[in-house]
């Protein structure tokens, strides 16, 4: 779960790591409000649940009300990369003179976190990451004791920080570390972490992921959760509680388990078709799930063809059959060909109480697959 | 012959009082499983079909001489739980739970790598020796006994490929479901070195997908060290990049690390022939047996 730079930065200050004077706001005037308070110049910031908002036009700086009222106006209600804007940070502009980097994130191949510091900061860093690793310093962190703080320095040093800034670097570092451990962190990035003319650091910008699996013990996180989802379909998964991804082709696919599903959709790709979407019903689904599940996948316009594939371990063929019945009795005509295909757990039960006047039957995964590219070619032409 | 269990492996099941694992404790014993115990806190003293259960994993050692664990206690609580069963020094822990914060599944990670314990999972189906144990959720009916080794991040492509083979009438030796979440214990690693060990495997299938960089790492160690033939498959060449496909473990990153290319390529230079479906991946066996 993702938090947004605003409520990111409200836990950050918290702790007391420095960041701009800011104010959230919902519509123009207020932007323009905040703006007078903070004093110009200052950045307007679209908030949005996105890499990359500056180069996409979700950020401006201005510095008079003029400007503000402008920028405020183009920001809030834009769509940015498939996100609908509805409300703007407004920040005191940091004249700085160089943008640096921390992190810490979860190192998945090493089992245990990594904290991260380069003086390569600002809105490349990814493109550094992958051309020149060695120019972020990482410091892998033994999750029994937490950092240390010679772990800090050594990150901060081999970062090749000036001495001026390390000491203040090393303490956001630790903290940073700290609050990715009682808050359970996914990713915390400070980026950019700004030198001011001063010599003094502040949080410009601030992502704070958290563990979705943790939320259970994160109450104050937990209901910061704004469901931001990019489509009505996703929405929709998420109150039925699948996990879906929508792609952009034909041929709906449902299925159960993530490796089979992503499999299933290979092959769609493989025969020559396009999948619409990923959609996993999870295990040991019953009827209702099952008929949910044609529903969304019915509702996507962009489906010409469904093809539903499972493979019963704990989920049982017999409720996927009265599923599918259920959901496809209700039409006079059933709007998309649906390709059926049942194996394991009651799968012989599950082919006898299905109605086959309502669904076309493959017996293997591959000839399931093709039935279904072939039925979705057929409605393009 | 089988790696990591077999008909001697005695089981104490922690969380067999739940749903979960009441219902898979019966599976499993029908299945012929040494289920030998249960453990769950304030629940010492009962039985569940006809199983004992202890207040801890240390009294079901000491009391039933358990060797093995599998985990369904709930997420909040199988961290602590994994840590009781490394305590107990068991020569394996399966974790079938799903959903465990991802911190607590790093510590005891940690904890892990001090001992001798092999850790299966977490979010896991399990694993299962045909005609001898199963350990965890894996359907037992669509395995048969054989000298094909298999090790796989997912549950179900898992029992996919299993009935391709069976069809064939290609056995299984043992099949190891490995969890598809960022951080798990027993890795293809461990897997591909426990069956190239093994007299009686003389296949191995190793179904992996996006995400991470397991699979590049098993194909170097496959090239350094495997002499037994491995055919391999990969889910998640359709998959965009930055969306999580179900497993937490399963995502192609922003910067283009984990994806299916990369893996697939990995393996082919290793020598290793990646299917481009389940069925492709039976024919690669079958010419290798």
């Amino acid at each position: 779960m993702r938090l947004h730079e605003y409520q990111a930065k409200g836990v950050f200050a918290e702790t007391g790591i420095p960041t701009p004077d800011s104010k959230l706001a919902w519509d123009v005037d207020e932007a323009v409000e905040a703006a007078n308070e903070i004093g110009y110049p200052v950045a307007i910031k679209a908030q949005v649940h996105v890499g990359g908002r500056g180069k996409a036009g979700g950020i401006k700086l201005v510095d008079d009300e003029e400007e503000a009222r402008e920028a405020a106006d183009a920001i809030l209600g834009m769509d940015l990369k498939g996100f609908h804007v509805d409300r703007v940070l407004v920040e005191a502009a940091v004249d700085f003179t160089d943008e640096l980097y921390v992190g810490v994130t979860m190192d998945r191949g090493a089992g245990r976190p990594v904290a991260m510091v380069s003086e390569r900061g600002g809105v490349n860093i990814e493109e550094v990451a992958e051309e020149e690793p060695d120019a972020i310093a990482r410091e892998h962190i033994d999750p029994a004791y937490g950092m240390h703080p010679f772990q800090a320095r050594k990150a901060v040093y081999n970062a090749g920080l000036d001495k001026e800034v390390a000491g203040d670097v090393a303490s956001i570092l630790m903290t940073l570390y700290d609050l990715w451990e009682e808050r359970d962190g996914a990713d915390i990035e400070i980026n950019p972490l700004m030198v001011t003319s001063g010599g003094d650091v502040v949080a410009a910008d601030a992502v704070f992921n958290v563990d979705g699996d943790a939320l259970f013990r994160q109450p104050e996180l937990a209901e910061m959760e704004d469901e931001a989802a990019t489509d009505d379909l996703e929405a929709k998964a998420n109150e039925y509680g699948f996990d879906y991804v929508r792609l952009d082709g034909n041929v709906g696919i449902i299925g159960n388990g993530a490796g089979l599903v992503m499999t299933t959709l290979d092959l769609v790709d493989y025969y020559g078709g396009k999948p619409a979407n990923f959609l996993d019903i999870g295990g040991g689904a019953k009827a209702e799930r099952v008929a949910n599940a044609l529903d969304m996948v019915f509702s996507d316009e962009n489906v010409d063809a469904v093809v539903f594939n499972i493979f019963g371990g704990i989920t049982r063929g017999d409720e996927v059959a009265k599923g599918i019945n259920e959901a496809l009795e209700q039409f006079d005509d059933i709007p998309k060909d649906v390709i059926v295909r049942l194996a394991g757990t009651n799968a012989e039960e599950g082919m006898e109480i299905l109605n086959t006047e309502l669904v076309q039957v493959e017996a293997t995964l591959e000839e399931a697959v093709q039935a279904a590219v072939k039925a979705a070619e057929e409605v393009e032409q | 012959m089988s790696v990591l269990v077999d008909e001697d492996t005695r089981v104490v099941v922690q969380g067999i009082t739940g749903g979960e694992g009441k219902f898979h404790t019966g599976q499993m014993l029908n299945y012929g499983t040494n289920v030998v115990a249960g453990a769950v806190p304030g629940r010492g003293g009962q039985e569940v079909d006809g199983v004992p259960v202890y207040d801890t994993v240390e009294q079901a050692v000491e009391a039933e001489d358990a060797n093995a664990s599998v985990v369904f206690v709930p997420p909040a609580f199988a961290g602590d739980a994994l840590f009781e069963a490394l305590d107990a020094d068991l020569d394996l822990v399966v974790a079938i739970t799903e959903g465990i914060p991802t911190q607590d599944v790093s510590r005891v990670y940690r904890t892990l790598q001090e001992t001798d314990t092999y850790l299966v999972g977490p979010n896991c189906p399990g694993l299962i020796t045909p005609g001898e144990a199963k350990l965890g959720i894996l359907p037992g009916n669509i395995f048969s006994e054989g000298n094909v080794g298999l090790v796989s991040r997912s549950g179900t492509l898992t029992y996919q490929v299993v009935d391709n083979l069976t069809e064939r009438g290609l056995g299984q030796s043992t099949a190891i479901g490995i969890g598809g979440d960022p951080i798990i214990g027993t890795g293809f690693i461990d897997a591909l070195e426990l069956f190239e060990n093994d007299p009686e495997t003389d296949a191995i299938v190793m179904c992996g997908e996006i995400g991470g960089e397991d699979e590049e790492q098993a194909a170097a160690y496959i090239d350094e060290h495997v002499d037994t033939p491995v055919a391999g498959f990969i889910a998640g060449r359709t998959a965009p990049p930055g969306k999580r496909m179900g497993h937490a473990g399963a995502i192609v990153s922003g910067s283009g690390t984990g994806t299916a290319e990369s893996k697939i390529n990995a393996l082919e230079d290793a020598g290793v022939p990646v299917g481009d479906t389940p069925e492709e991946v039976a024919d690669a066996i079958e010419s290798f047996l």
